[in-house]
């Protein structure tokens, strides 16, 4: 299915007295639209149109500028800004400010600004700005991951396929794994833990999704790999490519909740027996690694809590364990964040950002978030309802439900909308209107009545009922001509006999 | 997917669950498989050796062990359950465990067992699930991206008819026997009084014992088992519509499960006291 995408990113630059360049085609302010074309496939395009509005400090800005730390600054300028779903903001400052730390060109703040120093001149200012804009909002690769499916098979990258799809709700599981409870008796205050950390992330990305979360205890639940002996460190560990094996036999155990559809997210905390004990991850090159934790695509992510030997050597087995659960936490949501795609790795040594803290991720990351779910979810209804209509057209008879039809309707009015609003630069409303259309269009594409085996094509049609009425035809068309003769027949008579 | 009812017919019901057995022991959790039978074997009241389904002789190998979950069992076997598991088609009300939830990094393994002829396979006695159904499912499958390849195994009589149809991307077939062909079961067994295995699923597994979770051995190994010389019917297989050489296809794809895994190098910092945290 053909599908042009709009996405429109409005985009405000801020210069502090002292920041602007000499060399500005017009004075401030004015306003400047630049698009950038993303294709996709043959038939998907996508046109990111950034428009920027340049324009000179208010009184309140210069105030908040004159913050001590970049932090400070940006905490003060939140309030002034254009706070909607997918705009941006960015302040330049003059390169000699102290606001920024050496060796710092940009800043990005947990909002949905940032601080740029101004070097160079305008076109060197103008190549930072769209680097920092498309780390804020989506870039080529991040819409074509969430365009994957259309993407020919052979351009795809590493990040095809990695992250978690678009879905209307996710299932976290915390599970905590006991091998050895006669040796531990481990203790997590998970409940507390969700309560203070983890639900305050997902309030933060309540819009995305619906989350739900649960957790269990497993006792006796093994790795699927021994782990090795470390002479040198005396301690043990498993290597990066023992690591896929180790999920399987444990998987088995997990279960999950029977009532929902949704995707699950599994987070294990494992506490290794204590013959096993110290037990470290080995990435690679052979070091341990520091998180000691890893994750795998679309499934969830497994942490090794090491207990620490006992003071004492004869100290009475079982050891209470009560888990540290903020290093735990810190793990399971840096890998929730992975999960979903937002990774911090791959930015540019100028660039600083500010850690979002016990949020989770900034307000631009979930913008982040957002582009690409809307994306994705728009093909998604669109390659949907074109199949359903090709599935009709080899099916003539199909008999489609005024329900099916109703919510066919209405995938089609919220996709048109959201492709509207995305073109206009409302991302809050696209993605509503984009979850609207994904919800309507499973519904008509998965309704049970369609299923092509209770339409029977007319060559069965023909082949059943011909043997059955055709030996029954003959007799009856045979006398039939023998009525229609004689009746001929009677007519003549009478004026023969005249 | 055991299509086939009645006590003479215990082979299909053990050829079925000698690939579930493989599959488990490879990796596959049961959340992940969905197992059809369409007759119980183990609790017959003809079977001499209840609770148990031989797929050898000398009753060295018990397929239906301790932790057999059956999904769909007895009646509940139709071509219209099979096609709404394919196609995702599913009144909203079956449990998890009955559905497919699967999406484009999945890879399938499907296999069918029963009586079967040129273009078609029965079900339960009574219907049939002919090749173009089967065809257009997978590619309503493909069209929603319910599978990114998919393994087709078959082993009924003139089964290479049933893979004739396909038209969707990636998928792979093979099956046991060729049109024209009748697929021969094993040996029977005294004790139990039927024929215990099929000939292809019986070398198979005997394939399939050799490979564990982290073997490298590939598809085309797949390929060359159970020749004419032991099983009498030629075993067919159809790669055009795959993408990649089955050269490069390990065996584990499809029977095992191997994931991806990345290790964790990030980490996020949380403040440990929140202040003016209330507790919910």
């Amino acid at each position: 299915a053909s599908a042009q995408f709009q996405l429109a990113v409005p985009v405000a630059v801020v210069f502090a007295p002292g920041s602007v360049p000499g060399d500005l085609p017009r004075p401030l302010p004015f306003r400047d639209v630049q698009e950038m074309e993303i294709s996709v496939n043959l038939r998907t395009t996508v046109t990111s149109r950034y428009e920027t509005v340049y324009r000179s400090t208010t009184a309140q800005e210069e105030a908040a500028l004159e913050a001590a730390t970049a932090g400070e600054a940006d905490a003060a300028l939140h309030p002034l800004q254009d706070a909607s779903l997918g705009s941006l903001t960015m302040y330049v400052v003059p390169e000699t400010s102290s606001l920024l730390p050496q060796g710092i060109s940009v800043y990005v703040g947990k909002h949905r600004s940032a601080l740029v120093r101004a070097e160079g001149g305008l076109a060197a200012l103008r190549i930072r700005l769209q680097q920092l804009v498309q780390v804020m909002s989506f870039t080529a690769g991040s819409i074509t991951a969430a365009l994957s499916d259309r993407v020919p098979d052979g351009h795809l990258g590493p990040d095809a396929r990695r992250h978690l799809k678009s879905s209307l709700g996710y299932e976290i599981t915390f599970s905590l794994l006991n091998p050895d409870p006669k040796s531990h008796a481990v203790e997590w205050d998970i409940e507390d833990a969700v309560n203070r950390y983890v639900q305050p992330v997902l309030d933060k990305l309540s819009l995305v999704a619906n989350f739900s979360v649960d957790s269990q205890i497993l006792y006796y639940a093994v790795l699927g790999v021994t782990p090795r002996f470390d002479k040198e460190s005396s301690s043990f560990f498993l290597s990066a490519h023992s690591l896929p094996h180790v999920i399987n036999p444990v998987e088995a155990r997990l279960g999950s909740s029977a009532a929902s559809l949704y995707p699950v997210l599994n987070f294990l905390l494992y506490v290794p027996e204590h013959s096993h004990s110290p037990l470290y991850i080995q990435d690679k090159d052979g070091a341990p690694v520091s998180t000691n934790a890893f994750h795998s695509p679309r499934w969830g992510g497994i942490m090794v809590y090491n207990v620490e030997a006992p003071a004492s050597p004869q100290a009475s087995l079982p050891l209470r364990v009560d888990v540290d659960m903020v290093r735990v936490m810190e793990v399971f949501l840096a890998q929730l964040r992975l999960l979903f795609g937002l990774s911090r790795e791959e930015m540019p040594p100028e660039f600083l950002l500010e850690s979002p803290g016990n949020e989770g991720l900034a307000d631009w990351e979930l913008d982040r978030l957002l582009w690409a779910h809307t994306v994705e979810n728009i093909a998604t209804v669109s390659t949907t309802l074109t199949s359903l209509a090709q599935l009709l057209d080899k099916i003539g008879n199909i008999v489609i439900k005024d329900d099916v039809a109703s919510e066919v309707y209405r995938a089609v009015a919220a996709a048109q909308n959201a492709m509207a609003e995305l073109a206009a630069g409302h991302l809050h409303s696209a993605f509503q209107a984009s979850k609207e259309a994904v919800t309507s269009s499973e519904r008509a594409f998965f309704d049970p009545s369609l299923l092509h085996l209770l339409y029977f094509p007319d060559d069965q049609k023909f082949a059943i009922y011909i043997p059955l009425f055709l030996p029954m035809a003959v007799p009856i068309l045979l006398s039939l001509a023998k009525i229609v003769r004689e009746a001929r027949q009677r007519k003549k008579e009478p004026t023969k006999m005249d | 997917v055991c299509t086939s009812r009645f006590w003479f017919n215990y082979r299909h019901v053990a050829n079925t669950l000698s690939v579930y057995r493989s599959v488990k022991r490879l990796g596959i959790p049961d959340s992940h498989i969905v197992l059809m039978l369409a007759d119980d074997m183990a609790c017959n009241p003809r079977n001499p050796k209840p609770a148990t389904v031989f797929s050898h002789k000398n009753m060295e190998l018990n397929v239906y062990g301790d932790d057999v979950e059956v999904d769909y069992r007895s009646y509940e076997v139709t071509v219209e359950n099979f096609l709404r598991v394919l196609t995702g088609r599913i009144p909203p009300s079956t449990p998890r465990s009955k559905r497919l939830l699967s999406d484009d990094r999945s890879n399938i393994l499907i296999y069918m067992t029963g009586h079967g002829g040129n273009g078609f396979l029965k079900f339960q006695d009574s219907e049939e699930i002919t090749n173009v159904e089967l065809a257009d499912a997978f590619e309503q499958m493909w069209q929603k991206r319910r599978y990114n390849e998919l393994l087709f195994i078959i082993d009924t009589c003139q089964g290479a008819s049933m893979y004739e149809r396909f038209y969707s991307p990636n998928i792979m077939a093979l099956a046991s026997s060729q049109v024209g062909e009748d697929s021969l079961s094993h040996q029977p067994d005294l004790g139990i009084g039927v024929h215990l295995m099929d000939r292809y699923t019986f070398y198979v597994l005997e394939f399939l014992e050799e490979i564990h979770p982290a073997s490298q051995t590939n598809m085309n190994d797949l390929f060359q088992v159970c020749p004419k010389s032991l099983c009498v019917s030629t075993p067919g297989h159809r790669t055009d519509l795959f993408q990649r050489d089955p050269q490069n296809v390990l065996i584990t794809d499809f029977f095992g499960s191997v994931r991806k895994v990345e290790i964790t190098t990030e980490k996020i910092s949380l403040d440990r006291d929140l202040a003016g945290f209330e507790s919910k």
